[in-house]
């Protein structure tokens, strides 16, 4: 008897694909086969309509040892051992219910890569939210954070690095990508291939529930205002079951018992028995007979329908070899994990299934699987963005002259400045020039910012004239042009760098990676850099791995976007010191039945394919998110790239924080001064226009090339690569990690904003003792690349062109407080008014060695300089001491206190 | 990581590392001890019934200890093989408690007051500047009053609070090895860690051994212990 289109339509799938099944095997299905079908037909399982395009990705190269379709990649990393990694998207789950989305995604990751015998030694995620301001996001953020952090933390595997993005498109469709980085002996690597027939299959881990029945489905649908009432298909994680499975799960491993085991992820007992037992065809011998009355159960009554479909989580299957039941039960029994023996091989290629007495199902496993559908959707490319003329824009203006003798100026001026800097909303920049004891302030925004910088920064000043009349605001509305390519639209390029610093795409990530344990195993060495670097246990080598991509990019040009995503991931590996070894991706995409997205779909494809295939880079393993959709409106075009690279000897690895006092800052790779889809233009101009910057595959290649060897030599203290933000930004970074200032000249003809920060790719720049400084440049150019110098590291202000300046620590606070200023609650915004001797006992409570001064700079109880000297400041560079000072303050430092010059020292 | 040979002492030292299900720092602590004492620690399920004779130093390790069910430590301390810990450890055997450890000890009553969860409702993982408030304890003896030491800290319930007569008593008898000289968790009197009234067992929520790289602090930590169990 066939089924009502309207049950067929429930299960996902259309009338052509279950009149097609229904041929294949040449009957209707029961109604677990439909759902079993249903399942293994769905996007996330089948990959549909993707599967034609991924084979054209580069997946080959030596030191690949199993490449795309087991459960991970997996590489040499010599020694007899190797690493095995993938990324995964959680998304749908993460937008109905952010912290059990994420969690159970960052299990579900974990699965594969211990399934497969590794170990799993460091987790990355890619996580891209809507506007920072939208009324969803600080709800998804803390949540998705949390719960990435509950379920690894909980693991003891090290978060140790990733990326955040922000960005409106994803208002109503965020992404959780997660990525799990493991390392396992060669010998003893598990595939999912069910050979060999009566041998017994097993279940292990969580009992089965009625939780998320149908996920894989609902993960192939576009969402709208219904999706949230989904939220009974999204699954609850339980990361401490998941910690004794893996321990149980490796435990076995070391014994000689496995044939072959399978997490079950989406889709459950269904897709990992389907896999398991097609394996085994593929082979040569397979099928599985289950019974299902065995498999552990959390509620009574279930039907096999539910128990097929069901998503709990923590479970995993296994062929045993014939009698190693008794010693793998022992083990799961230890562990406390429930083991159950729940059918046997078979050489019949079909999947049988009985459940009291009943046979529910009984399917050739050919048309479940290698038959299932395998679409050539339509195409139509959208027209990428084209280059952009010079940006014109056209600004109001307005000065405030500040006079008052002897009154300290640039703390009043600072004070102005920062309250308007902290205005989120403001469009614009602002210039500060101090002549004979007068302060001039500007301040420059667009002519149609809603709600500017520049009335911020007038009323700030009319405020400031009526409590103290030291401000006189003189002309305003005054009209100028200005290209944005030669200057930033005010005086001081570096208070521009100060707002994107600030901006929630370049803001400190500290407040979510403080929440996840990056310690744990105790071996790794960096997060937070351009890549993470953890220890080979026991060995001398490490592991450097990155989580990169540019939507924006992407956006406007699919092509040139996917090759950035790789390349730059590439850089990244490249800038620690590592040698690029394999890269696995998520690719997020909206709905591919929309000829315009499988447009991008493909041409990402082919661009991430051309650089991986060019950078020595070949794909190991990958996931495809497609529906990212809500109400019709398509995520931009995601390809998130996990890449690893390998450090053979631990120690060269190169940071962005190792600058010492007189090295010299030099930019490697040629500058043209990319501005289209900049974030320069983004954050300050609110432009999201012209062409995405072109990537140059030989160049980046010489580039990375040069930089390994460069770090392997130990030429070089400190290495960035330059993205988002350019060149300044990428400085600034160096600056803040090294806690040191940075004088720095715009070389000559150069056009100002477009040089500092322009997102041309390719380049690096690197800190290196300036005595070596010539010689480096030369090496640079002997091996066909550009090299400049551009500055020298010192002091504690960023310096540029002479007259710029802007004080280290204060912009460490404003690039620190964007995240943590979101999840403020309203009191930390009404403290009181401290006096000195608050200050004093708080520093002293903290450090009670602390010798401590302080100075009320205007007699109004709101300015102070403070010397802080201690013991405490040992090992600490400038901008940790100051934060260490900061921290004792509790945090009232910028609510209560507007302004503290704060000058630290160490006690000997 | 360099190992460090440090002398009859660590050569002869006998440690034991409790471990429970879903313990996760249990090897930290295992590479840690082997590099300073040269000596393999003995790794104990949770389920035994015994110690081993003549242990130096038993160490609970951090992690999730149960999944932290119920509350942090409360299963574990009720675990098998913790009526021969806390009979070793009132005895005046040498018993450190790491973080999940820390959390399990007061679960015992080995230590007073209790870890609840951090002001802020948040996890926090970053090194962290403490303060060795009191040297008379195998645990500090190789330190300086007063002085600074940083170690990593990871965990979501570290906030230490007991009532105003325990703080007062801790604070008068010595017995507040490690302090925050930051504010980390919320913790009462910013206490990062505390011993027992025969100073002989310590509860700590930063990770010494966490801090095992050359550089670190960590390798200090664990020679002046063993240094001092051994004298």
């Amino acid at each position: 008897m066939t089924h009502e289109p309207e049950t067929i339509a429930e299960h996902g799938l259309t009338q052509d694909e279950y009149d097609r099944f229904c041929a294949s095997i040449g009957r209707a299905p029961s109604l677990l086969e439909l759902g079993i079908v249903s399942v293994m037909w769905s996007e996330h399982c089948s990959y549909k309509s993707s599967r034609r395009h991924l084979k054209h990705l580069p997946t080959e190269g030596p030191q690949v040892i199993h490449g795309p379709g087991e459960n991970a990649g997996v590489v040499d990393i010599g020694d007899g051992q190797a690493v095995i990694f993938k990324m995964e998207s959680h998304n749908h789950p993460s937008f109905i219910e952010p912290y059990q989305g994420a969690a159970t995604g960052v299990g579900g990751i974990m699965r594969d890569v211990f399934t497969m015998g590794a170990r799993p030694v460091a987790m990355l995620n890619a996580l891209r939210f809507g506007a920072i301001d939208h009324p969803k996001t600080k709800h998804l953020l803390s949540g998705v954070v949390a719960g990435i952090g509950g379920y690894g933390n909980c693991m003891g595997v090290p978060t140790v690095g990733g990326e955040t993005g922000f960005d409106a498109r994803y208002n109503g469709n965020i992404l959780v990508n997660a990525m799990c980085v493991g390392i396992a002996d060669q010998d003893k690597i598990f595939l999912s291939a069910a050979k060999g027939a009566g041998n017994p299959v097993v279940y292990v881990g969580s009992k089965t529930g009625r939780d998320g029945i149908h996920g894989a489905t609902m993960a192939s649908a576009e969402f709208d205002e219904a999706s949230e009432e989904k939220r009974p298909t999204v699954q609850v994680g339980d990361p401490f079951m998941e910690k004794l499975l893996l321990e149980a799960c490796l435990e076995l491993m070391a014994e000689d018992a496995i044939i072959a085991i399978q997490d079950m992820g989406a889709a459950g007992l269904t897709s990992s028995s389907v896999e398991m037992a097609s394996g085994g065809v593929a082979a040569g011998e397979g099928g599985l007979h289950l019974k299902l009355d065995d498999v552990p159960q959390r509620e009574e009554g279930m039907t096999a329908y539910e128990m097929m479909l069901s998503e709990s989580q923590e479970r995993m299957l296994m062929v045993l070899k014939p009698g190693a039941e008794a010693k793998a039960r022992a083990i799961f029994d230890k562990w406390q994990v429930d083991f159950a023996v729940i059918g046997q091989t078979t050489d019949t290629g079909r999947l049988v299934i009985e459940h009291k007495g009943e046979t529910e199902c009984d399917l050739p496993l050919g048309p479940l699987a290698d038959e299932a559908p395998n679409y050539d959707r339509p195409q139509e490319a959208a027209p990428v963005f084209p280059a952009l003329d010079d940006p014109v824009v056209t600004f109001r203006e307005c000065q405030v002259i500040l006079t008052q003798g002897e009154q300290a100026l640039a703390d009043i001026a600072q004070a102005l400045v920062s309250e308007t800097l902290h205005n989120r909303d403001a469009v614009g920049a602002l210039g500060i020039s101090e002549a004979k004891g007068t302060l001039t302030i500007h301040a420059r925004s667009t002519a149609d910012a809603p709600e500017d910088v520049f009335d911020a920064f007038k009323s700030a000043a009319y405020n400031l004239e009526a409590a103290n009349a030291v401000a006189k605001v003189r002309s305003e509305e005054e009209k100028t042009d200005v290209n944005l390519a030669d200057a930033p639209g005010a005086d001081s390029m570096l208070l521009a760098l100060s707002r994107l610093m600030a901006s929630p795409d370049l803001c400190s990530r500290t407040w979510i990676t403080e929440q996840y344990d990056s310690s744990v195993m105790a071996d790794t060495l960096i997060t937070g850099g351009d890549a993470s670097v953890v220890r080979v246990h026991g060995t001398t080598k490490a592991l450097a791995m990155t989580a990169d991509c540019t939507p924006r990019y992407c956006a406007a040009d699919p092509f040139e976007g996917g090759k950035q995503a790789v390349a730059e991931a590439i850089r990244n590996l490249s800038a620690v010191g590592a040698e690029p070894l394999a890269i696995t991706n998520c690719l997020n995409f909206g709905n591919p039945e929309k000829p315009e997205i499988m447009s991008q779909f493909v041409r990402a494809i082919e661009g991430l394919g051309e650089a991986a295939q060019a950078l020595g880079a070949p794909v190991v393993s990958g996931n495809v998110s497609l529906y990212n959709e809500t109400d019709g409106a398509p995520i931009p075009p995601t390809p998130s790239i996990g890449a690893v690279g390998l450090l053979h000897d631990a120690e060269k690895h190169a940071t962005v924080a190792g600058a010492e006092m007189g090295d010299a800052l030099i930019a490697i790779g040629t500058t043209r001064g990319h501005l289209g889809q900049s974030l320069y233009l983004r954050t300050l101009f609110g432009i999201e226009d012209g062409a995405a910057p072109g990537v140059d595959l030989d160049a980046e290649k010489k580039a990375s090339e040069f930089i390994r060897k460069m770090i392997a030599e130990e030429r070089v203290s400190a290495v960035h690569d330059v993205s988002d933000g350019g060149i300044l930004a990428a400085a600034a970074d160096m600056s803040l990690a090294a806690g040191m200032g940075l004088a720095m000249t715009t070389p000559v003809q150069a056009r100002r904003a477009a040089y500092w920060f322009g997102e041309d790719q390719g380049r690096y720049l690197v800190a290196v003792p300036a005595e070596t400084a010539d010689n480096f440049v030369l090496k640079a150019a002997m091996a066909g690349l550009q090299a400049s110098r551009l500055g020298l590291f010192g002091g504690a202000d960023l310096i540029l062109d002479g007259d710029d300046r802007l004080v280290i620590t204060d912009l460490a606070a404003v690039h620190a407080s964007t995240l943590p200023q979101l999840f403020k609650t309203p009191d930390e915004d009404h403290a009181m008014p401290m006096t000195d001797t608050d200050i004093k006992s708080m520093i002293l409570e903290a450090m009670p060695d602390a010798e401590v001064e302080i100075e009320d700079l205007a007699g109004d109880g709101d300015h102070y300089r403070a010397r802080v000297t201690s013991a405490a400041f040992q090992g600490l560079n400038r901008v940790q001491q100051h934060q260490l000072v900061y921290k004792a303050l509790k945090g009232k430092m910028g609510g209560t206190l507007h302004a503290l010059a704060l000058e630290t020292s160490v006690k000997t | 990581m360099p190992i460090r040979k440090t002398g009859v002492n660590g050569e002869r030292m006998k440690t034991a590392i409790i471990v429970f299900p879903a313990s996760n720092s249990d090897r930290d602590a295992q590479v840690a001890l082997r590099s300073v004492t040269g000596q393999e620690p003995q790794m104990l399920w949770h389920g035994d019934m015994d110690l081993p004779d003549g242990l130096d130093l038993v160490v609970l390790p951090g992690g999730f200890a149960h999944g932290d069910y119920l509350r942090p430590g409360a299963m574990a301390a009720r675990s098998a093989i913790m009526d021969a810990v806390i009979k070793r450890a009132k005895a005046g055997g040498a018993t450190l408690g790491i973080c999940n450890g820390f959390q399990i000890l007061c679960e015992t009553g080995l230590l007073p007051g209790a870890l609840m969860p951090n002001e802020g409702q948040r996890f926090v993982s970053r090194p962290v500047t403490l303060r060795v408030d009191n040297v008379a304890s195998p645990y500090t003896s190789g330190y300086e009053s007063g002085g600074y030491v940083r170690f990593p800290v990871a965990h979501h319930d570290g906030n230490y609070q007991a009532d105003e007569a325990v703080l007062d008593s801790l604070e008068r008898e010595g017995r507040i090895a490690f302090r925050y000289a930051e504010p980390i968790n919320g913790s009462a009197r910013a206490i990062a860690g505390i011993v027992s009234e025969d100073k002989r067992t310590l509860g700590l929520m930063p990770h010494p051994e966490r801090a095992m790289l050359a550089s670190d602090h960590g390798p200090q930590f664990f020679k002046g212990l063993v240094e001092a169990l051994g004298a």
